[in-house]
């Protein structure tokens, strides 16, 4: 249809592709192809039935519990907390109103909405998709447009089945080389992150590229695009090839037989054109990337595990000084002190970022032969129950269990707690998650973000480890 | 929803970049139902030290801020998750609106939804308005939307820049479904040309 022959980009061709119209103070109206809501979506639904307004769309909207079921059970009932079990039971009652399809606590494709989607195949390359969730972007690593929205958007979403939007600026980054042993795509968006800041994408859209991208596998793909938000992007971008569309190819919901030839001859159209002009431009060297963990309260706040806590005495900016005298501080780390030398006493294996089997298998490398250090609690918590039972098939469960960790069901869990699954005040937690901020994992509690291999590391060790140390000892 | 036209307030200072929506509201506060009101819930956990008491140095703690109706935050405000409880917790509270050098995107969509203005500053005035606020308690904003002017208790005046459709939604208390439903024609029309090929 188009005509228009200039170089764009992917996220031009997703966004022109998906105009309903637009206004001329330049809003756009956008329509959605995939909708995911969670059991955090009640009151955009109480928002609809207050408007006496119905869903438009029940069959571009999928639903699944994460973020107040429990992984200890598999039964709503269990759920102590009144409100946070009424959470779980209005999704299943709102969806079941509106004929949309749940994936609920009782099926095998129950876990964490951003784990779903792509396992289920519903993310799909060159799609717009949203959901009332900030890790949204994960799905950008199938090639799709994908952001997250607010409650008040996801009931507009619910309703018209189209977004109000402005378009974003775009933002590459460029990424080279060949990433080192040990080092994975969660190293590489921590290193990202560190370099470009907090707010480093804020009104941008990423598409990541370059050598080592392309050499990422989807799962690490996906936690790439996953912590774009991190950096204040809009979303988060992978162009799609040969591994997307083997991850896609027999998955539920993707497109079958004759159909499936004609979406992948679509699919490769998606790229971005050679002289495509982005807005902003980042380019890293990915041989240069190490092992991270981050060491402050803010995912910004991230060092190889090589490196030492920074000193605020030795910063010039007095804002940053501050910044960092704070983070110290409820950090409870001293200036100076080596990564390698902060004790923890907790893990958390699991979240939107790394829960995948990909995940499940490098921790389980690492903890294989090995016991999780005395008196450390560690949870292993799979993204999906499909994965749960995949790692089971595998045999990844019994590694777990004989090194002490804890093998759990799926769910958001200790990634922010909204479940009661929350670390203790003063206890400090090597996290697979993507967030270190403030009180995300419970009040007073410290985050340190790392890779899944490194979180096994520090299980095993006891403190924050650099997970080449250990392997050339194995 | 409340329109938003002006508002002549006192600011609330908080001196530190990348402030979450975490820290606006804790997670385990995202399943109370908005009818019990979220006010309480606001800062909970960072205006508490360890041991349960109130922190002197969070300006919210103290008398002169209490009244205060627009939070003036440095770079980043609102960043992290997507959760519009943090905008409902600052409008439970009394805010009406939010001032820093930039805000994370959803954040600032949740604020037009709920009738909460984010003015973009200079991160410079920004910062000058944060200190002379905690030097001077409980000085005045005025904020005009129909100008998109803001005067500061230093007597300067700054103009700020805003999308035309969240000015009419904010100006007018109207949110953009009533609007979006009117379109339904449009919306027909795309979808019957887009056709199944994207299903």
């Amino acid at each position: 249809m188009a005509t228009d022959t200039s170089p764009r980009t992917m996220f031009e061709k997703i966004w022109s592709r998906h105009q309903v119209l637009e206004r001329p103070d330049g809003q756009t109206l956008l329509y959605v192809d995939c909708h995911l809501v969670h059991d955090g979506s009640a009151p955009a639904f109480q928002n609809l039935a207050g408007r006496g307004v119905k869903v438009r769309a029940p069959g571009r909207t999928f639903a699944t519990p994460d973020h107040y079921v429990l992984t200890s059970t598999r039964d709503v009932a269990e759920i102590p907390d009144p409100e946070r079990r009424a959470m779980v039971e209005q999704l299943t009652e709102n969806t079941r109103m509106a004929g949309i399809k749940l994936f609920g606590l009782d099926d095998p494709q129950q876990g964490i909405v951003h784990v779903v989607g792509p396992e289920a195949g519903l993310s799909q390359p060159g799609q717009l998709l949203v959901c009332g969730d900030s890790h949204t972007s994960t799905h950008g690593a199938v090639g799709a447009l994908a952001f997250g929205i607010g409650s008040s958007e996801v009931a507009h979403v619910l309703a018209t089945q189209t977004l109000w939007q402005r378009k974003p600026k775009t933002l590459r980054i460029e990424i080279d080389g060949t990433l080192a042993p040990g080092v994975t795509g969660k190293d590489v968006i921590l290193a990202i992150i560190a370099h470009i800041g907090a707010d480093g994408a804020t009104g941008h859209v990423i598409e990541y590229a370059g050598s080592a991208i392309r050499g990422l596998s989807m799962e690490a793909r996906l936690t790439l695009c996953n912590m774009s938000i991190e950096a204040g992007g809009r979303a988060g971008m992978v162009a799609p090839d040969d591994k997307t569309y083997d991850y896609l190819a027999g998955r539920p919901y993707a497109p079958k037989a004759a159909d499936w030839d004609t979406a992948v001859a679509r699919w490769r159209q998606l790229p971005s054109d050679a002289d495509a002009v982005f807005d902003r431009h980042v380019r890293m060297n990915g041989a240069e990337i190490e092992p991270m963990v981050t060491w402050g309260t803010s995912p910004e706040n991230a060092l190889p595990i090589s490196g030492a806590v920074p000193d605020p005495d030795a910063e010039t900016n007095p804002e940053r000084r501050d910044s960092l005298r704070r983070a110290l501080d409820y950090m409870g780390l001293a200036p100076g002190t080596r990564l390698e030398d902060v004790p923890i006493d907790r893990v958390f294996i699991g979240s939107c970022t790394n829960s995948r089997i990909e995940d499940l298998r490098a921790a389980a490398s690492v903890a294989a032969g090995r016991k999780v250090a005395a008196g450390i609690t560690a949870w292993v918590v799979p993204g999906s129950g499909l994965i749960k039972r995949q790692a089971e098939a595998e045999g990844l469960d019994r590694i777990f269990i004989a090194a002490g960790f804890d093998w759990r069901q799926a769910g958001c869990s200790t990634c922010l707690g909204t479940n009661g699954e929350i670390v203790a005040p003063g206890q400090r937690c090597a996290s697979t998650s993507n967030r270190n901020f403030v009180g995300r994992q419970g009040p007073g509690a410290r985050t340190h973000l790392m890779s899944p291999a490194m979180a096994a590391a520090a299980a095993v060790t006891g403190r924050l480890a650099d997970v080449r140390k250990l392997e050339a000892l194995a | 929803m409340t329109p938003f036209v002006s508002l002549q307030a006192a600011g609330l200072p908080i001196a530190q970049p990348n402030f979450d929506t975490d820290q606006v509201i804790p997670g385990r506060f995202l399943s109370r139902p908005r009818e019990l009101g979220l006010a309480e819930c606001l800062f909970h956990d960072v205006r508490r030290a360890p041991d349960g008491t109130m922190r002197r140095d969070f300006a919210f703690n103290i008398a002169a801020f209490q009244s205060a109706q627009i939070v003036v935050a440095e770079k980043n405000f609102g960043c992290g998750s997507s959760r519009e409880n943090a905008v409902w917790a600052l409008h439970d509270a009394g805010f009406c609106a939010a001032i820093a050098p930039s805000f994370g995107d959803i954040f600032r969509n949740n604020c037009i939804k709920n009738g909460m203005l984010p003015v973009v500053l200079p991160a410079e005035v920004v910062t000058g308005l944060i200190a002379r606020l905690q030097s001077a308690p409980g000085g005045e904003i005025s904020i005009d939307l129909p100008s998109q002017t803001v005067h500061l208790p230093d007597g300067s005046t700054h103009g700020f820049e805003i999308d035309p459709f969240a000015k009419h939604c904010l100006l007018n208390g109207v949110d953009e479904m009533a609007f979006t439903l009117s379109q339904v024609d449009q919306i027909i029309a795309f979808e019957n040309r887009y056709g199944r090929e994207n299903i």
